[in-house]
């Protein structure tokens, strides 16, 4: 079986879009230092994600009943290549556009979009998604955090970890166990929309080894939840997560976090490059090309309705691969001691990829589990 | 693409089908002519698929008759296909009359021609080495220098002395020599120069890799999914699977390549050809090992298929320029972008 990628369909819609976005970032842009370009959507400002959401550029595809602006996938798209090249701090929202939002519109209840996507649209409502657990990362289906049904709700019990941003998010999308009895490991999971600050809920920072706050750990201690906090249906936590694979893994995140040191090698290298230099700046380039192309086809066919969840893995896999691979190949075009603290951009930028690129093969799904899905989608058993 | 290109596909797969057998890449391996693939071929029209209509050709855009090379290379065909589209391409273009049978261009790797007028006609001389399928050829298009630019000339077998070569898949690159006497007729100003003519080299190839690789992950599929070791198919091994995953992403680099090939030749835009053949060229090489990894030694016989995908590789990564020469195009046309436009010249390039 081979994977099926349709040539990305022109859209001049977007492409006129591109040129306001660039303008947009020219006035609006934060003055961010090449490391804190790096990786945007790590990085949470919500002043800008609200000066985003007045453009109309959050929840871009959504119906307008629910503060959405009914654009093209293809027009997001040009947004988000757009800020993510520029490096521009989208982490606040990101969430929440991409992925809570969707779920909400695909899965959620009249009462619960009302409450919730008008906000997020605005700018000003920002979400964490509590998957992995203790003992279940890549296995997500050995979750033991568990909602139990009770007078009035649900009571919640159980540890999420390495959630990136609940220490400021209000809202967690909560993937766990609603059935203790089901055989199938896949059955007996639900999704639940959970209020940050419900009652019973601890998040705990996890410090990273670059010394920042992203992770956390959040402690759930019978913790009640209403009945209108079901996510979806009772029992369908797992297809509903995994319908949503292909949205989060085929953009352009998944290949430009480490746009902002390509930028600043280029920057080094300067007009009358070695051939090396240039042999170096060229792979990386032709590579960023192809997988550009490839995460555009997929928004396309996305957007014909299909799920490319498999397509959308191999992107995701590639798109790693390069990123990684454009610190070690920078590193030795032009040498520098990496340095964090170092006044010089293509230095703390250097220092800022390296220490961040273990993570871009574990988040959103680990290599190994992508290239085991990629094997199953070719038809190996 | 489109619904041409659905069609393209469609029928080349067909005519492949029919009319290339085992014996037909045998016969061709050891150096036989494979007359009634050609004529099957020709008699389609898929070798006109980019002359211009005016000159009896399809005159369809590289988006569309790309398509043709792809299932070409799935197909290992073992014919100048490519060879003659660009032949056909450029002499439509150039006003000239596009000669029947199968054509070849030069130079397509070392080598130079150069002409001037002589009376009525033109005198051309020069060598091309490496020139594909020049033994088998029914017209040499050759780009030569003259005093008025570059022009394009439609030569004769008889008129070119021959040396025969091969590359690694056995198919001929022959090095021409020619001192002649040509008539104005079949000499005309070019319309590409010396790198266009490359560009559409490298843009060929590129297609030709991208289904050449897809038919090495289609037979490594079937060959992992039926070979038996310690009691249950290999395939079933997360080592071999993280291969062919591995595999399947170079795939799809490798037909995006092509699709970026396409639409740098109808739009124009020359780095985007050089970027897909910069990467359909590692798609090649790291596709090719895999496969042989997967397959273990039935892979390395004459007897078994893969070693015509697989030799074609090796030998079309280095045709009309290697990663490095392309790398370099590239790399060159970024830095002078500089870093703050460089994703603008991503973007447009």
């Amino acid at each position: 079986m081979s994977l099926s990628f349709a040539p990305p369909p022109p859209s001049p819609a977007a492409e006129a879009l591109r040129a306001e976005v660039r303008d947009f970032l020219k006035r609006e842009m934060p003055d961010l230092g090449p490391r804190d370009r790096l990786d945007p959507w790590s990085n949470w400002d919500e002043s800008f994600s609200r000066k985003l959401a007045a453009q109309g550029w959050i929840g871009m595809t959504w119906p307008k009943q629910y503060g959405g602006h009914e654009r093209s996938a293809f027009e997001r798209y040009v947004v988000i290549e757009e800020l993510l090249a520029a490096g521009a701090p989208v982490g606040a929202h990101w969430i929440a556009d991409r992925q809570s939002g969707p779920s909400l519109i695909r899965f959620g209840t009249e009462a619960q979009r009302q409450a919730i996507l008008p906000r997020i649209a605005a700018g000003e409502c920002y979400f964490c998604i509590g998957m992995s657990e203790p003992d279940s990362g890549s296995d997500l289906a050995a979750a033991r955090t568990r909602a139990t049904a009770v007078q009035g709700g649900y009571l919640v019990n159980g540890t999420k970890v390495w959630t990136s941003g609940a220490h400021r998010a209000n809202f967690m999308i909560l993937f766990c166990k609603t059935d203790a009895k089901s055989d199938d490991r896949h059955a007996g999971a639900s999704q639940f929309l959970v209020d940050m600050q419900t009652p019973g809920i601890e998040v705990r920072p996890i410090i990273d080894m670059k010394g920042g706050h992203h992770f956390n750990e959040v402690v759930f201690k019978d913790v009640l939840l209403p009945e209108e906090a079901l996510l979806g249906k009772l029992g369908d936590g797992w297809r509903q997560v995994t319908g949503e694979l292909a949205y989060e893994r085929s953009g352009p995140e998944r290949f430009l976090s480490s746009f902002a040191l390509l930028v600043e090698l280029v920057r080094a290298i300067g007009p009358d490059p070695s051939d090396r230099a240039a042999e170096a700046i060229g792979r990386l380039s032709a590579h960023i090309l192809t997988l550009r192309r490839l995460s555009r086809s997929i928004a396309g066919m996305l957007e014909a309705g299909q799920d490319p969840a498999i397509e959308a893995a191999v992107v995701k896999d590639m798109g790693n691969v390069l990123e990684q691979e454009i610190p070690e190949i920078a590193r030795l075009v032009i040498a520098a001691e990496p340095d964090l603290g170092s006044a010089e951009g293509y230095a703390a930028v250097l220092a800022q990829t390296v220490m961040s690129a273990p993570s871009f093969s574990l988040r959103g799904g680990t290599r190994e589990i992508l290239r085991g899905m990629i094997a199953r989608g070719l038809g190996l058993r | 693409m489109s619904e041409t290109s659905d069609l393209l596909r469609a029928t080349a797969e067909r005519l492949f089908a029919d009319h290339l057998h085992k014996e037909t890449h045998e016969a061709a391996e050891a150096g036989t002519w494979p007359a009634a693939l050609w004529a099957a071929v020709e008699e389609s029209g898929l070798a006109g698929a980019m002359t211009p209509e005016a000159a009896g050709g399809a005159g369809l855009e590289a988006s569309d008759a790309l398509v043709v090379l792809n299932v070409a290379g799935h197909a290992r065909l073992p014919l100048p296909l490519a060879e003659t589209m660009i032949a056909g391409h450029l002499l439509g273009r150039a006003g000239l009359k596009v000669a029947a049978g199968p054509l070849t261009i030069a130079p397509a790797a070392g080598g130079a021609f150069a002409a001037r007028r002589q009376g009525a006609g033109w005198w051309i001389e020069g060598e091309a080495a490496r020139v594909p399928w020049a033994r088998h050829a029914a017209g040499l298009v050759l780009l030569a220098d003259s005093p008025d630019g570059p022009v394009l000339a439609l030569v004769n077998p008889d008129q070119v002395s021959l040396r025969p070569g091969t590359n690694l898949a056995s198919e001929p690159r022959d090095t021409i020599t020619i001192a002649a006497t040509l008539d104005a007729g079949v000499v005309a100003p070019s319309p590409v120069d010396a790198a266009g003519l490359r560009r559409l080299g490298a843009a060929m190839r590129t297609a030709q890799i991208a289904g050449a690789v897809r038919f090495l992950l289609d037979l490594t599929i079937d060959y992992v999914n039926t070979r038996v070791q310690f009691g249950k198919p290999i395939g079933r091994f997360q080592a071999i699977q993280h291969m062919l995953a591995v595999m399947a992403e170079h795939s799809a680099a490798a037909e995006a390549a092509l699709g970026l090939a396409a639409d740098g030749l109808d739009a124009g835009r020359p780095v985007l050809v050089a970027a897909a053949k910069a990467r359909a060229g590692e798609a090649a090489g790291q596709a090719a090992a895999i496969a042989h990894q997967a397959h273990g030694a039935i892979g390395f016989t004459r007897e078994y298929d893969l070693h015509r995908a697989s030799r074609r590789l090796w030998a079309w990564r280095d045709e009309f320029g290697n990663e490095a020469e392309w790398q370099r195009v590239v790399g060159r046309a970024a830095v002078a972008a500089g870093a703050d436009d460089l994703w603008t010249f991503l973007t447009a390039a």
